[in-house]
């Protein structure tokens, strides 16, 4: 009895886990473009919070749930190309527009919320994807086969994003615009365009990261549903390493943490509640710190570009 | 190849920055087959010119003629697509990349996934068949500055360069490199290429071009033949007077010891002992010569006693005072003045401004600061004052140091670290880069030092700044001084010998 119990409950842990790390993934891999290109964009959990909004209220006046994603598609696309024309354009300090970036989402998703919604109201959300022979494995099954697909999508973009950042000319450009935008520029590499499009590709990620909370898994809209979630995914590109893997590595460590205080809380065994909700973050504040070796990051990272500036 | 360049001009070119003129109706030629120099002071815009070619900068006037046609180039695609290859001053290669990826770089395609294969084989054929070694495969951070160099080159010639531009290309080569170069430039001329050679070695002008033109604070002074005119002529063209070489004089009075190494062992950025046990002494009023082919632990040495990098074994002195792995601050306040190798990044903060960079290791000290409140009144007369008497080109004192031309970074630094009144002056490479007068100008003032009773360790490769300014060579060789001798017992055949390892 005792051992069924313990092995459900592996079980449990991982499948949550698995789901958890999708929305962190998606928002990760998008910044991890937007700073290999030499921007450093805080403002994801803003992006984040006007995709959920979004996907939630364009699902919930057509409900049609692909409605609402999309719709949270062109939020990132817009909220990005904002970040772009402010920090690129403008040059303004990178930090500052990021944080001006989340207050801008955080107050138009709450305002706009309590105008046209206002309590909590459920909608039609993104089902798991049924498939044949793989979702039915004992165990196995449970824990990597019963998701919807934005699930599957976050976990094939770790391969398609190594492959798209190593092995294509726009990868290249975006590496070299990072490092040094100087050398690019008289290759005749435009920095500042291969920033925006780099921008844009995290904001519209950001955007479905955000679409996947509303739609993939709360089926609903609450204030602050993001719940420091971009913040998170902009600490787990650096403990990546700027790299796809390490921060698929990084994600599922936070999640796998999260997912295990999630079910000790439900299954209530006897654990400090305060306790336990800091376990993920200390466990990755942890695996950051003793993942010493010397430090790798974008030499361009935060700095705009000027031709006329020497040096 | 795009259509070739058999004859490019640039006519009646203006170009203003704030506060200064640094291009001024200049006009310059050049035709196929032909190395045409361009010669000039620090600051006389030579490589603005070369901007404005490469498309980075806009011209406020003038017209740019490729095969008598006029040509507008707005941007560096559009030079590189019209033929036109640089190697820039600094050299423009992203550290973390392969030598191919920084090649493929450069390419426009159509095609969604690199193919370095193609690059890596058309890289490898251009490099045998114009004997410049380069392995696609290498990332760039691994390769000594020479080998960058044959990088530049391998890549303006994939990109499809007729005509090559190379702005200080021997400035940081040892003297074989050099003339490697040298030759290969000759070689490509041959070919047909029109090549722009700029270059403050007289020497180098004389043996590679066929034509000099030479620019003075932005204008053109002359235009002539190579061989209608002679190194002396070229020089007074540059700086409008008479040159004379630099020597001590009068005999070494030398004084107390003013710095001390015992022993001392470090290791390189790789790991490795790159100083493998140096003994020396530098005495008040007499200057210690390093000679040595750069790369045999020079930069260690400078960085060892300096305090930037760790001493693994051994001691260092400065006066009676033992400071080995003492932190900068401690070497200064112990009487270190430092004239570090690179002067962009470890000699000045490029984005401050330049009376910031003249107070930089005293802007806490009176009468600079009074408690916690910088003193702007002092502060700005001291500074106007060093700009001043030590000849520092600068349309104002708030203009931003990386603004300056290399010469004029070089100034300020010196008027730092020598109104100080040091005990010691470290001098890495002092007439690096520096044009004809500017050296004479260095070399007066670290004589003037010496005078004055510094001691003045100097580490360079030029064995002609050796030889006029030091009382005893000191020869570095694979981290180990081969020999310390009195400059009376030294000349160059000596010399080369001891930097070569004969002993
Ligand atoms: N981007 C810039 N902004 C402002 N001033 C500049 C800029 N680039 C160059 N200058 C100024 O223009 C003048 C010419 O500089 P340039 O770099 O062309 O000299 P140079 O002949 O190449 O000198 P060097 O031999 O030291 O390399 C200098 O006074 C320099 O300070
Ligand atoms: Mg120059």
């Amino acid at each position: 009895m005792e051992h069924i119990i313990q092995q459900g409950l592996l079980v449990g842990v991982l499948a949550t886990g698995v789901r958890l790390a999708t929305p962190f993934l998606l928002a990760a891999l998008g910044e991890m473009f937007a700073q290999r290109s030499g921007v450093f964009n805080l403002g994801i959990e803003g992006i984040m919070m006007m995709g959920a909004f979004f996907g939630f209220l364009v699902t919930f006046f057509t409900g049609n749930p692909y409605f609402g994603l999309g719709s949270s598609l062109i939020v990132g696309f817009l909220m990005g190309l904002l970040m772009a024309l402010v920090s690129v354009t403008l040059k303004a300090e990178q930090g500052i527009s990021g944080i001006g970036l989340y207050m801008f989402g955080w107050g138009l998703s709450g305002l706009l919320f309590r105008l046209y919604v206002g309590g909590i109201t459920s909608i039609p959300g993104l089902g798991p994807l049924h498939l044949p022979v793989l979702s039915d494995i004992p165990h196995i099954g449970s824990i990597l086969f019963n998701h919807n697909w934005i699930v599957y999508l976050a976990y094939l973009l770790v391969p398609v994003a190594w492959f798209v950042l190593f092995k294509t000319p726009w990868g290249l450009r975006v590496r070299a615009v990072g490092t040094t935008p100087e050398a690019a520029d008289t290759l005749g590499v435009s920095v500042n365009a291969v920033r925006y499009q780099a921008l844009i590709v995290g904001g519209v990620l950001a955007g479905l990261a955000g679409a996947y909370l509303t739609i993939g898994q709360a089926n609903m809209y609450a204030d602050n549903i993001t719940a420091g979630r971009g913040f998170i995914a902009v600490a787990l590109v650096y403990f990546g390493r700027w790299n796809p893997w390490g921060i698929l590595a990084g994600s599922l460590l936070f999640s796998m943490a999260d997912s295990f205080q999630l079910w000790v809380q439900v299954m209530g065994i006897t654990f400090p509640y305060e306790l336990a909700v800091v376990l993920p973050y200390v466990t990755t504040i942890l695996a950051l710190a003793v993942s010493v070796g010397r430090v790798w990051t974008p030499a361009a990272l935060g700095r705009p570009f000027d031709r006329g500036s020497r040096g | 190849m795009t259509q070739a360049i058999n004859h490019l001009e640039m006519a009646g070119i203006t170009k203003r920055f704030p506060g200064v003129l640094a291009n001024d109706d200049v006009t310059i030629e050049v035709q196929a087959g032909e190395v045409l120099a361009l010669l000039g002071e620090n600051g006389a815009g030579k490589t603005t010119l070369m901007n404005v070619l490469y498309g980075l900068y806009q011209p406020d006037s003038g017209e740019i003629r490729i095969n008598k046609k006029p040509v507008h180039i707005t941007s560096p695609r559009q030079a590189i697509e019209l033929g036109i290859g640089m190697v820039h001053q600094h050299f423009m290669l992203v550290p973390t990349l392969t030598v191919a990826e920084n090649v493929a770089l450069g390419l426009v395609t159509s095609a969604p996934v690199l193919d370095l294969k193609v690059v890596s084989k058309k890289i490898t054929e251009i490099s045998s068949s114009y004997g410049l070694a380069v392995n696609p495969e290498a990332y760039v951070w691994q390769l000594s500055v020479g080998e960058q160099q044959r990088v530049e080159i391998v890549k303006a010639i994939f990109l499809g360069a007729s005509l090559l531009v190379l702005d200080e290309p021997t400035a940081v080569l040892t003297p074989q490199e050099a003339a490697e170069l040298l030759n290969l430039l000759k070689r490509m001329a041959e070919q047909g290429r029109p090549i722009v050679f700029i270059s403050h070695k007289l020497n180098e002008v004389m043996a590679v071009s066929q034509r000099v033109t030479v620019l003075r604070d932005g204008r053109v002074v002359a235009s002539v033949k190579t061989e209608d005119t002679s190194a002396q002529e070229l020089a007074r063209l540059m700086v409008g007077r008479e040159m004379t070489p630099r020597r001590r004089e009068g005999e070494a009075r030398p004084g107390r010891t003013v710095l001390e190494l015992r022993n001392v062992q470090a290791a390189n950025d790789k790991g490795s002992l790159a100083l493998r046990g140096i003994s020396l002494e530098v005495r008040a009023s007499e200057v210690l010569g390093i000679a040595g082919v750069s790369g045999n632990g020079q930069r260690e040495l400078a960085e060892a006693i300096s305090g930037l990098r760790k001493v693994t074994d051994g001691q260092v002195f400065i006066g009676e005072r033992e400071v080995t792995n003492r932190t900068p601050d401690k070497m200064i306040a112990s009487g270190l003045g430092y004239i570090p190798e690179d002067r962009l990044h470890v000699g000045t903060i490029s984005s401050f401004a330049v009376w910031e960079n003249l107070v930089l290791k005293d802007h806490h000290r009176r009468p600079y600061a009074r408690s916690i409140f910088l003193q702007n009144g002092p502060i700005r007369s001291a500074t106007a004052s060093l700009v001043g008497s030590y000849g520092v080109k600068t349309p104002t004192l708030d203009t931003p140091t990386g603004r300056l031309s290399g010469g004029n970074i070089q100034r300020l630094i010196l008027a730092r670290e020598i109104s100080r009144s040091p005990s010691v002056l470290l001098a890495a490479y002092p007439s690096r880069g520096l044009d004809v007068g500017a050296t004479e100008y260095v070399h007066t003032k670290l004589l003037e030092a010496r005078k004055t009773g510094t001691g003045v360790l100097l580490i360079s490769e030029d064995l002609e700044e050796i030889l006029n300014l030091s009382d005893r060579v000191a020869v570095l060789y694979e981290g180990k001084i081969m020999k310390t001798l009195p400059v009376s017992e030294a000349n160059e055949r000596i010399l080369g010998l001891l930097m070569a390892g004969v002993a």
